[in-house]
C-alpha cells in the first residue's frame, strides 16, 4: 500500500476543502469506511471522500488531488459487484451521487443529457411522459447510476434485444486525469474521430470521471407479454431457450431460474412460481400487437416440442409485474439460505448452457457449497449465486476458489470473463486467461494515452504494475433486499 | 484451458504487415480516398478471406477481414440470417466496412455497424495479432479496442479477422412511400428500419412479421415501392436528429439517425479534443508506419 504521512493527508484535505467547501469534503472514519466498498466483497480505505456538485467541482477535486500525487477513484452507488469502485493506494473517492440532474431531454431526437448520479430507473421515469425510456435495465436499476452504467457498459435482462449501455451512449463529457475537460462522441449522427466515447464505455472509472452524458432513448413498446414456461428437466429448459433462438426469435427477455432458484425466490416474493419445476424460464416479447402474439405462439410452440409442462401468459399488467418482481428480488431471496452470498458473471455460448450448468453444481458440491441460478439465458449470461457464512473460518477462501474453477469452466467452453459486471479487482488476474500478454500491454498502452500516471481507478483490469496489498477480502457480501444481480 | 492460438493464415498475414517501414491495407478500395491519399509509393497489404464459422444458435459468425460482404450475406442467408453492414458498394469487404465506420441506411433500425461487433483480433503497429472483446454475444472484459478500431480507417491496426453479431433474416422487409411529415412518421411508426426523406417524400423500410408490416402501412397509409430512392453519394453530413426537418437543399436524409446525403462534396465536421485523438494514434502507432497519408482526426 502507498503510505501516505498525516502531513500529507492534511495538506491534501486542506486544498480541497479550500477549493470545494468542507461539506464537499468527508475525512472522518465512519465516512470513509463506508466509501472503501462497494457490492462486491472487497473492501480498502480511501484517504477521504469528495461530494462534488457539479462537473466544475469534479475538475477541481481531480486537480488537486492528482497533484498531490494521489490516485483518485470515481463512484456512482456503489451497487458495482467486481470491486470497481474500491479505493487503492489510499485514493481519494470521488462521489457524483449529487450529480444526479436530467439536464435536457429532446424528444424527436430520442436523446437526453443527464448528471452521472441520477439513477438509471429516475431517468427512465423522467421521460416516460414522452413515451419514451433508457433501454439498459441492470436488475439494480433502482439505486444503480447512469454513471455506473457507463463506467461498467451495464446490460441487464433487456439488453438481448436491446444492446448493452455502450450502444445507447452518445457522448460522455469527462474529466481526464490531469483535469481537463474533453467531450467524447457527440449527439450528431457520426463525429469525426476515433469512437473514445466508446473506448471509455466500460472502462471501469480507468480514463477519468464522466461528468455529463448523452444517453439515447428508446420508445416504450406498444405491446408487451409476458410468459412464464416450467420445466421438469433443466435440459429441455435450455433446449427451449436455443430454439427461441433457432426459430428467429429475439425475445425482449430470455430469463431462466433454477429449482433452488425457484423455491427461495417463490418463498420470499411470492410471485406465483411452481416450486416443483427444475428450471423455469421468463420469456417477454414486445413489439407491435399482431407480431407479438404470433411470437407468443410460437415460443409456446418450441417450449411444447420441449416438453414443458405449463405456459401461462401474464394476462394483465399486474400479473406481469408480479413475475418480474420474482426474478429482479431474486437475490434478495438469497438471505434466506445463508448470510453471505458471492455472486459470479461469465457468458458462455447458448448450446454450452447446460454443461456449464452441470459444471457448476459439481463445482459446488465439490466445495461443499450452496449455489444457486437465475440469469440471462437469451444471451448465455451465466450468475451461479454461491451462498455461504463467512463466520465459518475458511468459508470465504473455499468460496473464491470455486469461484476460479466456475470462471475456468466458462471460459473452457468458449465463454469470456464478464458479461455485465466488468473486470474490477475481483477479476483482474484472471485477465491472463482471456488475452495474451500482448493484448494486456495493447490495453494498457491505450489507457496510458489518457492515464500516465495510473492514477485513475489504479490497479484495476489490467494485471501487473503496482501490487495492492492494501484490498482484502471483507466479511462477505450481505445478502437481503439491497441485493441484485 | 488456455489461451486460443491463433490460426497461421493470421499468423501469415502479420509477418506480412511486419514491424517496420510504411504499409497500407487495401479492402474493396470503395473509399480509398477517405481521410486523405495513402502516401505514394507505400506497399499496400490485404487481409485473409473467407468465413470461419457462422453459428446460428448463437447468433454469431467469424469471418476474416476481407471477405466481401456480398460473400458473407450469402453465407448467412443459408442459415437464416444476416449482419445489417449494408455498404453501398458490392466490392466492399468486412473490414472495409468496419475501417470505414459507416453504417448503411438501415443504421434506424439495427444500429451503428460498431454495435455488431463482439471480437476483432488485428496486427498492431509491432506486426503482432492482438484480440479484443470476446466470442459471445455479451463481454465486458478488458478495454473495448473493438470500437476503437471501427472507423479508423486502418490507422491504428489492420483488421484480420471479426466476430460479429447476426440477425434474424425478416420474414418480410418492404419499402413505401409517404408524403407524411418524417418526424410523425418516426414518432408514430414502431421501430421503422429506414426513413429517408428528400424534403418532399419519405421512403421508409418497414422488416419484420409480415402481419406488423400489413398492420403499420395500413394504419400510415403507405404505398408500397419496389426499393429504396437514390442516394446521392458525393458529400456526407451528419446533424442532430431532431435536425433533419430544417434542411434545405438537395439531399437524402436518413431520419431519426441523421446522416444526410448530399450530390456535392461535403466537409467532415472538426473533431472535438483532437489532440486526446491524434496521441492514441501516437501511442499505438509511434512511427505512423499504418496507412501514412490517411487521416481520422480532423
Amino acid at each position: 500500500m502507498a503510505e501516505w504521512t498525516d502531513a500529507e493527508n492534511r495538506a491534501l484535505t486542506d486544498d480541497l476543502t479550500n477549493a470545494l467547501g468542507a461539506r464537499q469534503v468527508r475525512t472522518d472514519g465512519l465516512e470513509r469506511a463506508l466509501y472503501g466498498r462497494d457490492s462486491s466483497t472487497m473492501e480498502a480505505e480511501p484517504s477521504l471522500v469528495v461530494l462534488p456538485r457539479d462537473a466544475s467541482e469534479v475538475a477541481a477535486a481531480v486537480r488537486i488531488t492528482t497533484g498531490h500525487g494521489r490516485p483518485f477513484v470515481a463512484r456512482g452507488s456503489g451497487t458495482g459487484l467486481a470491486g470497481g469502485a474500491v479505493p487503492l493506494d489510499g485514493a481519494v473517492v470521488i462521489a457524483t451521487s449529487r450529480m444526479n440532474r436530467l439536464l435536457e431531454v429532446d424528444v424527436t431526437g430520442r436523446l437526453a443529457w443527464v448528471e452521472p448520479g441520477i439513477l438509471n430507473l429516475d431517468l427512465s421515469h423522467q421521460v416516460a411522459a414522452h413515451g419514451l425510456h433508457f433501454a439498459p435495465d441492470p436488475s439494480s436499476q433502482q439505486v444503480c447510476s447512469l454513471g455506473g452504467n457507463v463506467a461498467n457498459n451495464s446490460g441487464g435482462p433487456h439488453c438481448l434485444a436491446y444492446g448493452v449501455t455502450s450502444a445507447h451512449i452518445l457522448a460522455v463529457e469527462v474529466v481526464l486525469p490531469d483535469g481537463s475537460t474533453v467531450m467524447l462522441g457527440g449527439v450528431t449522427a457520426e463525429p469525426s474521430g476515433y469512437d473514445l466515447r466508446g473506448l471509455f464505455v466500460g472502462s471501469e472509472g480507468t480514463l477519468g470521471i464522466a461528468t455529463r452524458v448523452a444517453v439515447r432513448l428508446t420508445p416504450n413498446p406498444p405491446t408487451v407479454r409476458t410468459l412464464l414456461l416450467d420445466f421438469d428437466d433443466t435440459d429441455d429448459g435450455a433446449a427451449t431457450v436455443s430454439g427461441i433462438i433457432a426459430a428467429g426469435l429475439v425475445p425482449a427477455a430470455l430469463e431462466m431460474m433454477d429449482r433452488r432458484a425457484v423455491e427461495v425466490v417463490e418463498a420470499f416474493a411470492h410471485a406465483g412460481y411452481p416450486t416443483d419445476a427444475e428450471a423455469v424460464l421468463l420469456v417477454e416479447v414486445d413489439g407491435l400487437g399482431p407480431g407479438v402474439q404470433e411470437a407468443v405462439d410460437r415460443i409456446a410452440e418450441v417450449a411444447r416440442t420441449n416438453s414443458v409442462r405449463t405456459v401461462r401468459v401474464a394476462a394483465d399488467e399486474a400479473e406481469r409485474q408480479a413475475l418480474w418482481r420474482g426474478r429482479k428480488n431474486a437475490f434478495g431471496a438469497v438471505a434466506r439460505l445463508e448470510p453471505d452470498y458471492y455472486l459470479h458473471d461469465t457468458v458462455v455460448p447458448r448450446a454450452a448452457l447446460t454443461r456449464v450448468l452441470r459444471r457448476v453444481y459439481e463445482i459446488a458440491d465439490n466445495h461443499g457449497l450452496k449455489v444457486i441460478n437465475v440469469f440471462h439465458a437469451g444471451d448465455g449470461n451465466l450468475h451461479p449465486i454461491l451462498s455461504y457464512d463467512s463466520r465459518i473460518s475458511g468459508m470465504t477462501e473455499k468460496v473464491h476458489r470455486a469461484g476460479r474453477e466456475i470462471v475456468e469452466a466458462s471460459l473452457d467452453a468458449g465463454g469470456v470473463l464478464s458479461g455485465e459486471h466488468g473486470i474490477g479487482l475481483e477479476k483482474r488476474d484472471y485477465m491472463g486467461l482471456m488475452f495474451s500478454a500482448d493484448d494486456l500491454a495493447e490495453q494498457d498502452r491505450v489507457r496510458s494515452v489518457f492515464d500516465p500516471r495510473r492514477l485513475s481507478n489504479p490497479d484495476k483490469i489490467i494485471p501487473g504494475g503496482s501490487r495492492c496489498a492494501d484490498a482484502g477480502w471483507s466479511a462477505g457480501t450481505r445478502a437481503g433486499e439491497g441485493a441484485w444481480v | 484451458m488456455g489461451l486460443r492460438p491463433h490460426p497461421p493464415e493470421l499468423e501469415e498475414f502479420a509477418t506480412l504487415v511486419g514491424s517496420e517501414g510504411p504499409v497500407g491495407i487495401a479492402g474493396g478500395r470503395t473509399h480509398f480516398e477517405l481521410g486523405g491519399e495513402l502516401r505514394p509509393g507505400t506497399r499496400t497489404v490485404s487481409a485473409p478471406v473467407g468465413v470461419v464459422t457462422h453459428e446460428p444458435a448463437e447468433m454469431t459468425v467469424r469471418v476474416r477481414a476481407g471477405t466481401p460482404v456480398t460473400d458473407l450475406e450469402e453465407h448467412l442467408a443459408d442459415g437464416g440470417q444476416m449482419v445489417p453492414l449494408d455498404p453501398e458498394s458490392p466490392a466492399s469487404t468486412v473490414g472495409g466496412v468496419l475501417a470505414v465506420g459507416r453504417s448503411g441506411i438501415r443504421r434506424l433500425g439495427y444500429g451503428h455497424v460498431r454495435d455488431l461487433v463482439l471480437e476483432i483480433t488485428y496486427v498492431n503497429s509491432e506486426g503482432k495479432l492482438i484480440r479484443a472483446g470476446g466470442p459471445t454475444v455479451k463481454n465486458v472484459s478488458g478495454f473495448d479496442l473493438c470500437r476503437l478500431l471501427v472507423g479508423s480507417l486502418g490507422t491504428l491496426g489492420f483488421i484480420a479477422e471479426v466476430v460479429l453479431r447476426c440477425h434474424p433474416l425478416p420474414e418480410v422487409s418492404r419499402w413505401f412511400m409517404s408524403g407524411t411529415d418524417p418526424v410523425e412518421l418516426l414518432s408514430g411508426l414502431y421501430r421503422p428500419v429506414s426513413i429517408l426523406w428528400d424534403g418532399t417524400e419519405s421512403h421508409v423500410l418497414l422488416e419484420g412479421a409480415a402481419a406488423d408490416v400489413e398492420y403499420q402501412a395500413d394504419r400510415f397509409d403507405l404505398t408500397p415501392v419496389a426499393g429504396p430512392p437514390e442516394v446521392p453519394r458525393e458529400g456526407r453530413q451528419s446533424v442532430r436528429a431532431s435536425q433533419v426537418a430544417d434542411l434545405q437543399g438537395h439531399f437524402v436524409a436518413e431520419v431519426g439517425v441523421g446522416v444526410v446525403h448530399r450530390d456535392i462534396r461535403t466537409d467532415p465536421p472538426p473533431t472535438e479534443a483532437p489532440a486526446l485523438h491524434r496521441a492514441v494514434k501516437a501511442r499505438l502507432d509511434p512511427t505512423g508506419r499504418l496507412n501514412p497519408g490517411r487521416e481520422v482526426v480532423v
